[in-house]
Order: C-alpha cells, then structure tokens, then sequence
C-alpha cells in the first residue's frame, strides 16, 4: 500500500521537480497551475484592459477617462426610461388628451389606465388605503359609497392632484375641525353627551342615562354647520357623514370624544408634485371604478 | 545531518522573472509590505478621485444641513439601527427610478456623516420617502406598522411618541459636525434648542428667523400633543426632510458633468 503511494510522487517529482524546500526528508513538489486555470487568469487580465477602454474607469488630473462606449449610468437610466415612454407613449398621450369621462367610457382607454393606476397605487397609496383600497382608522375606504371630498372621478381626480390639507400645494383641500376638547371650546360633559348623540345618529345604543337634548344641542351650535343639521355630512369641507354607519376612526364612544377633544383632519399629499399628469388621471379612473365611484 | 543531492530541482533557474515572487512568499514581512502597497494603490486609486472629481462633488441646488429637530430625527433613526433595513440611495437604474423617483445624487448625502445609503432592504427604499405621507401616517406606522400595513414585518416602537426628546446636547452634535465640514454657523449652534423647539409647534413668531437659516424645514405641530417634542416628532421631521431638498424640475444632470 505504501508503496503504491510513494511511487506515483516519485513519478511526479520526476516531471515536475521540487521547489528545492526539504523538512526532514519531506520536500515540496513544484507542481505548475493547471493550464486552463492559467489561461482563464490571462484572459480576465485582458478583459480588464478591454473594459479599460471601453467603459469609465480612469480617474486624471481633473476629469476621467469615458472610455471608447461613451456608456455613464445617468444616461443610461434616461434612455431605459425614455424607452419606457415611448413604449407607453401612445397610451399615455391619449390619456392625457381624453377626459376623465371619455376614459371610463372607452373600453381600451379604461383598461390602460385602471392598469397604470393599479401599479401606481399599490406604489403609493395601499401604504395608507391598504392594499384593496379598503382603508384603516382614519384612512378612509375607497370602495364604498362614502366619500368625504366628493366622489365624483372629477371630484377624485382633484383630491389626488392637491391632496387634503396638504400645506406645500395652495389648492389643496382644506378644513380643520376645531379641537374643542383640547382647546377648551366644551366642556367634558358637553362632549360625552354629544357622542352620545352622535352614536344616535345612525340609531347605535347610548349609554344609560345620556343626556341626548344637550348633545342635541351641542351638536346643532357646534357640528351642524359642517356635518349637517342630521349628521349628513358636506362634501365641500370634507365633513363626514355621521349618520350612515360607516366611520372614519371608529363608533366607539371613547374614539368619538378623542375625534372631538383633538379636532383636525386627515392629511393627503398633494400627487400632481410627486406623479406625473396621466399617472394622476390613471390613478383618479382606478379609485372611481373600485366600486364606490359616483 | 547531510541530504541527498537534488538532482529534481526545479527545472527552471530560479532567476527568472516568474520565479520571483517567491522572494514575497519566502519572507512574510516583504510579503506584508506587498499587500500594503497593492491595496493602498487599489484605494487611491478609487476613493481619492472621488474627493477632487467634479462630476463626484457637484454642487447642487436646495441642499442645507439639517435642523437641529431633524439632526435629533438622524440620531434616533441611527439609534433604532433603522439602517439595517432601509436603504436611503435611489440607484440609477430604471426600475427604481419608476418606484421611487429620480435618483439620488451623491449632494444630497454630503451632510450626513455618516451616510445612510445602505445596501439591505427589507424594507423600502427611503431616500425620497419626505412629504410621501402625512405626519400621522408616520406616527401610527411607528407605533405600529402592522395598524396601517398588516403584512409589513417591522417592528413597532411605540415608545418614540412616549419619550422626550432630549435636545440639550444637540447644539454639541452641530458643532461637532461643523468641524467636519458641515457649514453650521455659531449662530445656528447657539439657536440649535430653540430652533429645535420652534420646528416642532408652530410657533409663528420664531419662524422667519428659523426659515432663514433652515429654507424649506416643515414647522408644524408634529404630533397630537401640543408643546412637548417626543422622539416621534424629531423622527418624523427627518423622514419628512428625505429627498425633498432638490428640486428636479430645475436640475439639470447634465451641467456637472465634466
């Protein structure tokens, strides 16, 4: 068995000799790198002078080297998304030429743009909506029937580009529900008993022995100028309604008085500064068609 | 003790051009030096150029430095370790730039020591996350991501919005970073408490002083508790601030290109 072994490092020691070590007897083949690994080697280091060449890569005195390709990542990236442009070109030029109306009612129109504002939405909006537009606490759903700025596409479409109560764009929507709690305007049993009358609104039990007549009143001197004499809200100041049982931030009487005690709103960015012209109407088109749409 | 002759030396004179490498390898300090003098050059040669090329130091339109209540803002996004799941560097390629919008340049970081561009994200790029959405989107998320995305995998720190936010040392911090470079003036060292605390309500008589050193800060009231500065608010007038200070309808990302 020894033998077997020792013979062929005799051979090789023979044909490639030692590196002229020798540790107690034991010496070091000086076996060469395998051919192909060698070659591979010299070729990268010729590929590396290639790219040299071709590409970016030679830092000077005040400038560098552009190489022979004139390739720079800014403008590739420019010309991969005027690509993009230009594929979607057509499409997007008639949607920007057509109407929000003519949209919805041209089949090929409505898909491009319920497709764009899908992708877009699932980008920018399901952050707050969610992501079937279904809505969270204080993010309201967008596929019902209540809609707080109008829920006409017109009415979407202005929301999206100047966004609610969004400083930075001057015709955004606005409107501030005063803090009444906070700010001292009523008094904590003036607030209780209006939310209690609030829950009566849309027919939800009160607590035992609320004192209705004086949430009445409350509401009629304070609420109704914005949310209607019923609770019917206005469109026009983004004042919910308050007697269709669907709530914003909740029906419980705890979340009403903290709505009451900190006033406010909610707040939406302003699209037009952030996507483009046609991204917005796409966007107005999808949110109209979710279902909800007027 | 004597060896045998070695009549199998290698066969070529060691002499050679090829054979002299093992003057590194048979001597590890000539070795040492070797690898010193190869990656120092491997490193001026790349880092250096970065420092004096103008195409790598542009100067661009709209960049400051941060407020102190934005500065408070880093340091917390530092101390959370929010880096290690998101990136802030938007790279030119074409996907990106579709999601999350032009990409970032190299200006828009020259303040931050250190930068936050990063290279994991397992959660979403933020380097244009600023005025994408509204303050109380922010607070709830912080409180708990999954109230206003159930599928999202970070964690909650609902204790930001429960702490003060401690700013006595943050005049300190702009200093400190003042001698690196950051062009902080002594004047805005010495209104860094104030000018923190006015950020955070909306105080209107500091204002114009505050928006002539600081164009462009939001000064809002941040969160619903009126004249207290948590580390929610301090957070939130960060990420509100990121990738807002250029204006890409006046750059021109040809003009620095040389």
């Amino acid at each position: 068995m020894q033998d077997n072994a020792a013979k062929p490092a005799n051979d090789k020691k023979a044909s490639v000799g030692t590196t002229g070590h020798e540790w107690d007897g034991i010496q070091e083949l000086n076996t060469p790198l395998p051919r192909w690994w060698l070659w591979t080697l010299y070729a990268t280091i010729i590929w590396a002078f290639a790219y040299w060449i071709a590409y970016p890569a030679i830092p000077l005195v005040s400038s560098f080297t552009k190489g022979a390709l004139g390739w720079s990542s800014r403008e590739a990236v420019v010309a991969d998304v005027r690509d993009l442009q230009t594929l979607r070109g057509p499409m997007t030029a008639k949607i920007e030429a057509t109407s929000l109306a003519e949209i919805e009612s041209t089949p090929e129109l409505l898909s491009f743009a319920r497709a764009q504002g899908a992708a877009a939405f699932a980008v920018n909006c399901s952050t707050c909506h969610g992501a079937g537009a279904q809505g969270a606490k204080g993010y309201p759903n967008l596929n019902d029937d209540d809609w707080l700025w109008g829920g006409t596409v017109d009415a979407i479409h202005l929301t999206l580009q100047h966004g609610i109560r969004w400083d930075a764009d001057k015709d955004t929507r606005a409107s501030m529900m005063p803090a009444f709690g906070r700010d001292g305007i009523l008094k904590p049993n003036e607030i209780s008993a209006t939310a209690d009358y609030v829950r009566s609104l849309s027919d939800l039990p009160v607590e035992k022995g609320a004192d209705l007549a004086l949430g009445a009143t409350v509401f009629a001197a304070n609420c109704a100028a914005c949310h209607g004499e019923k609770g019917e809200g206005l469109q026009d100041v983004g004042a919910p309604k308050l007697n269709d049982k669907i709530w914003l931030y909740g029906s419980d009487k705890a979340l009403l008085i903290e709505r009451m005690t900190l006033g406010g709103g909610g707040v939406m960015p302003a699209w037009s500064a952030r996507l483009d012209a046609p991204t917005v109407k796409s966007l107005a088109v999808y949110v109209h068609t979710l279902g909800g749409g007027q | 003790m004597t060896h045998p002759a070695q009549p199998s030396r290698s066969p070529k004179p060691s002499s050679t051009l090829w054979q002299k490498h093992q003057v590194f390898e048979k001597n590890s300090i000539i070795l040492v030096i070797g690898i010193l003098v190869a990656i120092s050059i491997g490193g001026l040669v790349e880092v250096l150029p970065l420092f004096y090329l103008k195409s790598t130091i542009e100067k661009v339109d709209g960049i400051r430095p941060l407020s102190p209540l934005e500065l408070s803002g880093r340091n917390i996004y530092l101390r959370e370790g929010c880096y290690n799941c998101h990136s802030q560097m938007i790279r030119p390629l074409r996907d990106e730039v579709e999601r999350y919008g032009h990409y970032s340049l190299a200006a828009e970081s020259m303040y931050d020591h250190p930068f936050q561009w990063g290279s994991k994200r397992t959660g979403p790029d933020l380097a244009r996350v600023g005025a994408k959405y509204s303050d109380d989107w922010h607070r709830d998320h912080l409180r708990n991501p999954r109230s206003v995305v159930p599928a999202s995998i970070m964690p909650g720190y609902p204790w930001l919005e429960q702490t003060p936010l401690d700013i006595a040392h943050i005049g300190d911090n702009m200093a400190v970073l003042a001698v690196e470079g950051v062009p902080y003036t002594p004047e805005m060292v010495a209104a860094a408490i104030s000018d923190a605390k006015t950020q955070g309500s909306a105080d209107d008589a500091a204002t114009p002083a505050f928006a002539g050193r600081y164009p462009k800060a939001i000064n809002r009231d941040l969160g619903g508790n009126v004249g207290r500065l948590t580390e929610a608010d301090a957070l939130i007038a960060y990420l509100q601030l990121l990738g807002t200070q250029v204006d890409f309808k006046l750059y021109d990302d040809k003009a620095n290109i040389r």
